[in-house]
């Protein structure tokens, strides 16, 4: 099993592209595993059609020790097995804490064990490296790959680079590792070759360029991924060909983050380039 | 014979010991501990400054405890009828709660709650999605079973860091129960750099929500204050005989065997007394910036000393009635002191003690071991600051630091309609051209014999270092470093909590100082830490038949 986890800036649409892709692989005749870590618990709403999850948390406080996988685990589109941490509501508690205790509770209850079958566990990991808890997925082995989502915007290479430094903390004492940055296009000036360079800076590759395109957010209005809307549009097929990288991929490194200079600088020319 | 006890033959120079104790560290943990380490002149101002209150470093078993520890088990422990709620794992409530053996006397109301312990016993969903609905159910819960005057609530480190708003949980409940004041503390452990930030924390709420809420006016001709003096062992209660002895009213103590209603009618006394100065000494400033309350420091550990500070509280009334009584209670308790005193002298004199407890014991304990002809060699503070051992004419050079600014300090001006000056400026001007000094404390140092070592914030190696090097007869800390000093063979008294003895503050606390010390640094038990085998390797033996 591949256990993969999605970082990035907030906002910049990792759920959306991890189900997707998901999508994607499920076509393939993967079976996969998505796990939401994310307070807001919204994850995984493409997948199942609408936010119908019970959360590991909310389930965990009303049933208390008495917890079942069938429980916090759904199926969705394809035999899509979806998960939701969930978590406190904003401004109260440790959403952080929240993500270690339901991590720890999928295990205990043997989300993962071989007899599931699964080839893909996904993690959708809240916005940018906050916490000791929000580093739960990419510790102890519990995600091996990492693919951040990033654009051309200089927040969100920023938070990508912050995001590297969290994964060469833990690439050294364990076997996480990059799998490349997933360019989800805002239609930046030169986007593509500025992205293409800041992942061969980082030790990386741009393992897809995802253009932008409408009908990504109509499927969201109908509670579905591209590929189940509409599986003949055109960015149904961006999305096939992610996942087909992401399941070729062969190239995990320990990134080498940037100095904010460099980013800087980065930035400079390829902006300013026209 | 292998268990008769070897003569001491201990000569050691200080500037060695401090380089012996040095020796171990890297150069930079060595450089920051040589400023906390000081030689004693034994002449005003003419020793180096010490560095106190600052960090602990890292990696040091230190021997100080948490800001929680200080705010809810050391002011708040004391106080009898406020419900002292923890907001926290049960760990942080049931290990603060008696253990620094609070008396109390439930008194005519019979209200005492030291002996429960309360806590909102916060779980892992509790941090995870907030604790404030099980605090607010802690708290309805503890007024309905009980339906106390007040309910105070200590936040642990994990209410910090999930950012449970305590307050405004207080604020709420003290609305809804219309006759329950309810309070909250930012005492996290982690707050400060020792159990004095606790201490602020904790002062600084009583003096915000309690103090001056009581006009009513207390009967009694000579009404003090006493700030600092925590009743362990009873202490509290000895003293109390004492100053009833003498005619003098005790509105509040500070905070043994409290009550709320002490708290809150405290700004009707006309004199603060202080005990321990590093405690409370802002207490006294505020009270008297905000009611006109002075402050004198006071001293009830050591016979002698509580003569002294007895004549000091009657110049300051200046009744001759009350001198007189003050001189004739003295002249009562002091032939039975004396007599024990005698009698223990000729097996203690000479003896050497170290004494590194608190923020003001260190110092006020040396007292009743000059009194018993012993010397206290070395000395020092868990968590007060540079004016506890200098003296308060430091206080405008105390630099302030990132970690002092982080403890809130309270503005105060005087009280519309409760100030009052307790004497005219003649009178005062009178009193200190007699020599009579308010607000003064010349601390530890001055006190301490030319050579002597004073050492801040000691730690677990340099005290069996120090105590190898030195040979003392008895060694004063607190429990966590009870065990290890007595594995190197020499007694130790706790003088936090006192072991199970006490009271030692007064007249007869003396008594039962003298009795403890002399049976401690007498008993030969300390002979038998060697196994004859570790001393004599060499056994002969003989078959019976021989």
């Amino acid at each position: 099993m591949r256990k993969v986890a999605i970082y990035g800036k907030g906002g910049i649409g990792k759920s959306t592209t991890t189900q997707n892709t998901v999508a994607g692989l499920v076509e393939m005749g993967r079976k996969v595993m998505v796990v939401g870590c994310d307070p807001k618990a919204d994850s995984t709403r493409l997948l199942l059609g609408g936010l119908a999850q019970k959360s590991v948390l909310d389930t965990l406080r009303e049933e208390g020790e008495d917890v079942e996988l069938d429980d916090i685990r759904k199926e969705g589109y394809g035999g899509t097995l979806c998960v939701e941490s969930g978590g406190p509501e904003p401004g109260v508690g440790c959403a952080g804490r929240g993500i270690i205790t339901s991590i720890n509770m999928l295990e205990s209850l043997g989300a993962y064990e071989e007899s599931v079958g699964l080839d893909y566990a996904f993690y959708d990991v809240l916005g940018d490296v906050v916490c000791g808890g929000f580093a739960m997925p990419i510790r102890d082995g519990k995600a091996e790959e990492i693919y951040i989502v990033c654009s051309g915007e200089m927040m969100a290479m920023y938070a990508a680079n912050n995001i590297s430094k969290g994964i060469v903390k833990f690439a050294q004492s364990g076997n996480v590792r990059l799998g490349g940055l997933i360019c989800n296009s805002r239609n930046v000036d030169n986007e593509k070759e500025m992205i293409e360079e800041f992942a061969k800076k980082l030790g990386t590759q741009m393992i897809y360029f995802v253009p932008r395109h409408n009908d990504v957010q109509r499927a969201e209005i109908n509670r579905k991924t591209v590929i189940e809307w509409k599986p003949d549009a055109e960015q149904a097929d961006e999305y096939r060909g992610l996942a087909k990288a992401i399941d070729g991929n062969k190239m995990f490194v320990v990134p080498t983050p940037l100095a904010i200079e460099e980013l800087e600088k980065l930035l400079m020319d390829y902006g300013l380039m026209n | 014979m292998a268990t008769t006890t070897k003569k001491k033959l201990v000569q050691w120079d200080p500037t060695d010991v401090k380089a012996e104790l040095l020796k171990k560290y890297p150069p930079k943990v060595a450089r920051k501990r040589a400023k906390q380490i000081m030689i004693n002149e034994a002449l005003e101002n003419e020793t180096p400054e010490i560095m106190a209150n600052v960090r602990t470093i890292p990696g040091i078993i230190t021997m100080r405890g948490c800001t929680y520890a200080g705010c809810k088990g050391v002011i708040m422990g004391p106080t009898r009828d406020i419900v002292n709620i923890t907001h926290g794992p049960i760990g942080c409530g049931f290990y603060s709660w008696l253990t620094r053996r609070n008396q109390t006397d439930a008194g005519p109301d019979g209200e005492n709650y030291m002996t429960y312990c309360f806590s909102t016993d916060m779980q892992d969903q509790d941090i995870i999605f907030g604790g404030e609905k099980k605090l607010r159910k802690a708290v309805r819960e503890a007024y309905d079973l009980f339906h106390p005057k007040s309910i105070a609530i200590f936040a642990t480190c994990p209410v910090g860091l999930i950012g449970d708003d305590i307050h405004a949980v207080a604020a709420q409940m003290k609305e809804e129960f219309g006759d329950c004041n309810v309070y909250a503390f930012s005492c996290e452990g982690y707050k400060g750099v020792s159990q004095s930030a606790g201490h602020h924390i904790a002062n600084n709420q009583v003096f915000r929500h309690l103090v001056g809420l009581n006009d009513e006016e207390k009967p009694g001709k000579f009404k003090i204050n006493l700030l600092g003096e925590y009743n362990i062992g009873g202490d509290g209660f000895e003293i109390d005989r004492i100053l009833k002895k003498c005619g003098i009213t005790n509105i509040s103590t500070f905070s043994g065997n409290s009550t709320y209603d002490q708290f809150c009618s405290a700004h009707t006394a006309d004199l603060n007394c202080v005990m321990c100065h590093r405690s409370i000494n802002y207490v006294a400033d505020m009270m008297e910036e905000k009611f006109g309350i002075p402050w004198i420091k006071v001293n009830f550990i050591g016979a002698e000393a509580t003569a002294k500070s007895l004549r000091k509280i009657a110049e300051y009334f200046g009744d001759k009635k009350l001198i007189d009584t003050v001189e004739k209670v003295i002249a009562e308790e002091m032939p039975a002191v004396a007599a024990v005193a005698e009698d223990v002298k000729s097996r203690t004199a000479g003896k050497t003690a170290m004494l590194f407890v608190g923020g003001s014991r260190a110092h006020h304990y040396q007292e009743l071991f000059t009194e018993m002809g012993m010397k206290t060699i070395s000395a020092g503070y868990e968590f007060a600051h540079r004016d506890d051992y200098e003296g308060r004419q430091v206080i405008p050079s105390l630099v302030l630091d990132a970690d002092s600014r982080n403890i809130e300090e309270l503005e105060v001006e005087a009280d519309p309609t409760r100030f009052k000056p307790r004497k005219s400026a003649k009178d005062l001007e009178k009193l200190e051209k007699a020599g009579f000094q308010f607000k003064h404390y010349d601390g530890l140092n001055p006190d301490m014999d030319k050579g002597t070592l004073i050492i801040d914030d000691l730690n677990q190696y340099e005290a069996e270092k120090l105590v190898e090097l030195m040979q003392p007869d008895i060694f004063c800390a607190g429990i966590k470093e009870k065990f290890s000093i007595q594995k190197l063979g020499v007694p130790m008294k706790q003088l936090h909590s006192y072991d199970s003895g006490g009271p030692y503050a007064g007249f007869k606390g003396a008594i039962n100082f003298y009795q403890e010390i002399d049976r401690l640094v007498g008993s030969k038990v300390w002979s038998y830490m060697k196994a004859p085998w570790q001393e004599n390797p060499q056994l002969s033996g003989t078959y019976v038949w021989e």
